[in-house]
């Protein structure tokens, strides 16, 4: 009885001494097969390191709303360049009845990874259930056109939409859901969400929330086999493991900040992607307050802020000066409304106004001081730089901008009269981003319209470039726009921002899609991972 | 004895139901919005009709009491709803988790009474010789450094330096097999981690404990009697000396428990950490309630296995008045 209890934890040390010698001595061999730039390791399995996880894997709650879900197809999708080409659909959508029914033809012979055969039934079901109150999908705003979606046969849709809305045929991405599993279950909670089936090209192998998403190739998926047969996808949030895990050999690819990724320049194994993207960072400018509000302000702003030196200096080149919501490389961009950084038109625009310089710098007019708070997302350091540099470019104008930051809980109450340095971006259809952004009746819902933008040239410009499908028409209206924000610009656009991918070389070549400003789970160079065609 | 666990079961209840209402109330006080949390980004470009019928499919538009009250009475039925971060049933959430965190912990905490022992009694041997001066010095440090800190330390040198140990996950990243070989490779790092930071603690009570016990008589006897010195220091001093140690195992669980959440977060463990910090910020009321329900659960069990330790290691002491 007396030596017992020291005798038990005596053999219990012993054990867990044993059990750490016993790893330690594992632990170098086994790392030796793994690592070493790819060399040796199963061409055909990839790991990549992403930083966001998706809340649900059931395109009824919102996943791959935006396409490219890997696990499902859509009625569409789009390829390298963005275009829209069929996937379960069999060919593009007829339009007819002045763009308010788009008849969709299926392809024949699709099944679900469970065998199940894919019919019109199940587009009428992911729809439906999509556009349901009960249903909790964040995103069913995105579907408002939609009046009914009907089945004719097994094989034709039609939607019948409110109202002609023309990028209709961009939200019909959407991925699709077997009616026959997810119809039976609780739509927000049920097993579906975290277990899903779809006709894409992969199938869910395994997924441990907040560490990785394991896919698998569907042997008869109808687009061909996948040649990367198992496809992971790891969770980790932090750049710095990221990178560390990448250099480590534990991932094959990973996406990383400008200044991480530049660590991985020299790496003969491995090959840096610069995705372009719709991503940009903005200063909004509240209507409601008095400095950021006045038109001389807004625009001695868009002026005076050095665009050129933040891509060099905060992006590290990754990326390009944005002059509006669109990039100055898409079609959408209208020619001649970049702005020269000009601090002296700058400057002389202010002192026509009104605008004097004070004993301290500052300007003021009529007693009010040229000053306004400028918030940022804590943490976020890409827009805390963002934030900084255009403080200093203001502060040389004689306007006061008070840099501060805090999480989205302290920013959204004050959004009415304080500047945010804020990000956005969609790269499928200019109205996607722009109604939003800059329509008036939008202003202060939720974070529509941030800066309370109130134009009715502007407003005109984005109700007729949605309710037509008349393409030189639909130029003319977001040309309108973009020229109605050099006039009078609420938000001061300052960079679109290039998203940076380092891939092992072994999977050779690879392409990236222009990004939307959330990264989604298959952007980046996997974008197209079952297409993937190895090196070994 | 059987008594005492059953009045202190009984006055867990209220102890529960005040913990699990706190819950509640905080997270309802709280700055956060639960329908801005669980929409996520979609969130930030929905209509604010969208937001308004989220905020009635959550049942958050209900007034606090009365949602604690439903979510009480269907707890007590075994039902304890719907997380909506994790967009599934809090119980199957749990049940896929809370086994991997225990399996940390509890090696973690095995690891630190161990080593932590085995150091005190060296330690107590010679008191202000030069290794209970380094045992204590380095004991002192680790209890100022921070679990995380640590954590990131212990990453850097294991996982970069020297590439013996992985830096994080449950298994390697490119296979989805659990084996136990992986699982305790992945294992070695947290759980060192964690034992680490509970390592002070125990060095330090039982230095003092077992250094008090050389001092008191029935050891100064035994050693009169000529036993040998080995015997006096583990047989009679450490037996008396590890009595506030079994105190100290009871409410060191509370600490085991937040130093775990931090631990898992460095490390990616699929534990209950990474649910926690989640349900947390995203005002997860049903999830938020169950853990801290949970943990409130533990550390009472924690207590009450350090009184019975306690009352049958020394006679002496009672159970409860």
């Amino acid at each position: 009885m007396k030596a017992g209890p020291i005798r038990g934890t005596g053999t219990l040390a012993a054990a867990v001494a044993l059990a750490a010698a016993a790893t330690a001595c594992s632990a170098p061999g086994s790392d030796a097969e793994g690592t070493g730039g790819g060399g040796g390791k199963a061409a055909e399995s990839a790991v990549v390191g992403i930083a966001y996880e998706p809340d649900s894997l059931s395109p009824l709650l919102g996943y791959g709303k935006d396409g490219n879900s890997k696990i499902f197809d859509g009625l569409l999708t789009r390829d390298a360049d963005m275009k829209l080409k069929p996937a379960l659909a069999a060919e593009l959508p007829e339009v007819k009845d002045g763009g308010r029914t788009y008849t969709y033809r299926l392809r024949d012979g699709v099944k679900f990874s469970d065998g199940t055969p894919f019919t019109s039934k199940d587009v009428v079901f992911t729809y439906e259930t999509i556009l349901d109150r009960k249903t909790n999908n964040a995103s069913k705003a995105e579907l408002d056109a939609v009046d009914r979606v009907e089945a004719k046969g097994d094989d034709t849709v039609v939607f019948h939409l409110k109202y002609p809305y023309a990028p209709f045929a961009e939200r019909t991405v959407q991925p699709i859901a077997p009616a026959h599993l997810a119809g039976r279950q609780d739509v927000n909670n049920g097993p579906f969400t975290t277990k899903p089936v779809g006709t894409g090209p992969y199938t869910l192998a395994a997924w441990s929330k907040g560490e990785k998403l394991v896919l698998k190739a569907n042997p008869h998926y109808w687009g061909g086999a996948p040649k990367i047969k198992r496809f992971t996808m790891a969770i980790i949030k932090d750049d710095d493991v990221r990178a560390t895990r990448l250099r480590s050999g534990d991932l094959d690819g990973a996406i990383l900040p400008p200044n991480l990724a530049e660590t991985f320049k020299g790496d003969k194994n491995r090959k840096t992607y610069e995705a372009t993207s719709f991503d940009y960072r903005t200063v909004t400018l509240p209507t409601a307050n008095d400095v950021a509000g006045d038109t001389a302000v807004r625009r001695a702003l868009d002026l005076a802020v050095d665009r050129r030196a933040m891509v060099d200096s905060v992006l590290d080149g990754a990326g390009k000066a944005a002059y509006g919501p669109v990039p100055t490389d898409s079609e959408w961009f209208t020619k001649g409304t970049r702005r020269a950084h000009d601090p002296a038109k700058a400057a002389a625009v202010l002192d026509k106004a009104g605008w004097k310089k004070g004993k301290d710098g500052t300007r003021s007019k009529d007693g009010v001081k040229a000053a306004f708070p400028l918030w940022y997302l804590s943490g976020d350091k890409l827009r805390q730089d963002h934030a900084l540099a255009y403080a200093s470019d203001a502060k040389k104008l004689g306007i006061d901008i008070t840099v501060k930051s805090g999480t989205w809980e302290v920013i959204t109450p004050r959004l009415k009269t304080d500047a945010v340095l804020a990000g956005g971006g969609a790269p499928a259809d200019p109205d996607f981003d722009q109604y939003p952004l800059l329509k008036s009746d939008l202003a202060g819902e939720g974070l529509n319209n941030m800066a309370s933008y109130d134009n009715p040239a502007v407003d005109k410009a984005l109700e007729e470039g949605r309710r037509t499908d008349d393409t030189a028409k639909r130029h003319a209206a977001y040309d309108r726009v973009q020229r109605e924000l050099v006039k009078d610009p609420g938000y001061t656009f300052l960079t679109h921002i290039d998203h940076l991918y380092v891939v092992d070389d072994r999977f050779g070549s690879l392409t990236t899609q222009v990004e939307p400003h959330d990264h989604g789970l298959a952007s980046g160079p996997w974008w197209n991972v079952e297409d993937w065609r190895p090196k070994k | 004895m059987a008594r005492m666990a059953g009045r202190r079961a009984l006055f867990a209840v209220p102890v529960l139901l005040a913990v699990t209402f706190g819950v509640f109330a905080i997270a309802a006080a709280s700055p956060f919005d639960p329908v801005r949390a669980y929409a996520g980004t979609a969130g930030l470009t929905a209509s604010q009709e969208n937001l308004d019928q989220l905020r009635v499919n959550l049942g958050v538009d209900q007034p606090l009491v009365s949602r604690w009250w439903h979510w009480l009475t269907a707890a007590l039925t075994g039902d304890f709803g719907h997380s909506a971060v994790l967009r599934q049933p809090v119980t199957e959430a749990l049940t896929e988790r809370v086994g991997w965190s225990a399996l940390l912990a509890a090696t973690a905490f095995a690891a630190a009474v161990v080593v932590g022992t085995a150091l005190g009694v060296l330690a107590a041997k010679r008191r202000g010789g030069f290794l209970d001066r380094a045992i204590t010095s380095l004991a002192y440090t680790l209890e100022a450094a921070p679990p995380f800190w640590i954590g990131l330390l212990a990453v850097w040198l294991f996982a970069l330096k020297l590439g013996v140990l992985p830096a994080g996950g449950l298994t390697d990243t490119g296979t989805d097999a659990v084996t136990a070989g992986q699982v305790l490779r992945h294992l070695a790092l947290p759980a060192g981690v964690l034992a680490v930071t509970q390592l002070p603690w125990f060095v330090l009570y039982v230095r003092q404990g077992v250094g008090d016990a050389l001092d008191e008589d029935p050891v100064r006897g035994a050693r009169a009697r000529g036993l040998a010195p080995r015997t006096v220091l583990l047989g009679h001093a450490l037996r008396s000396g590890m009595l506030p140690v079994l105190t100290l195992i009871g409410s060191r669980v509370p600490e085991l428990i937040t130093g775990a959440l931090l631990v898992e977060t460095v490390f990616t463990w699929p534990g209950i950490a990474a649910a926690t910090v989640q349900a947390a910020t995203a005002v997860d009321f049903a999830l938020l309630a169950a853990l801290t329900a949970l943990a409130t659960v533990a550390v009472l069990a924690g207590n009450l296995l350090a009184d019975l330790l306690y009352g049958l290691a020394d006679p002496r002491v009672g159970f409860d008045g």
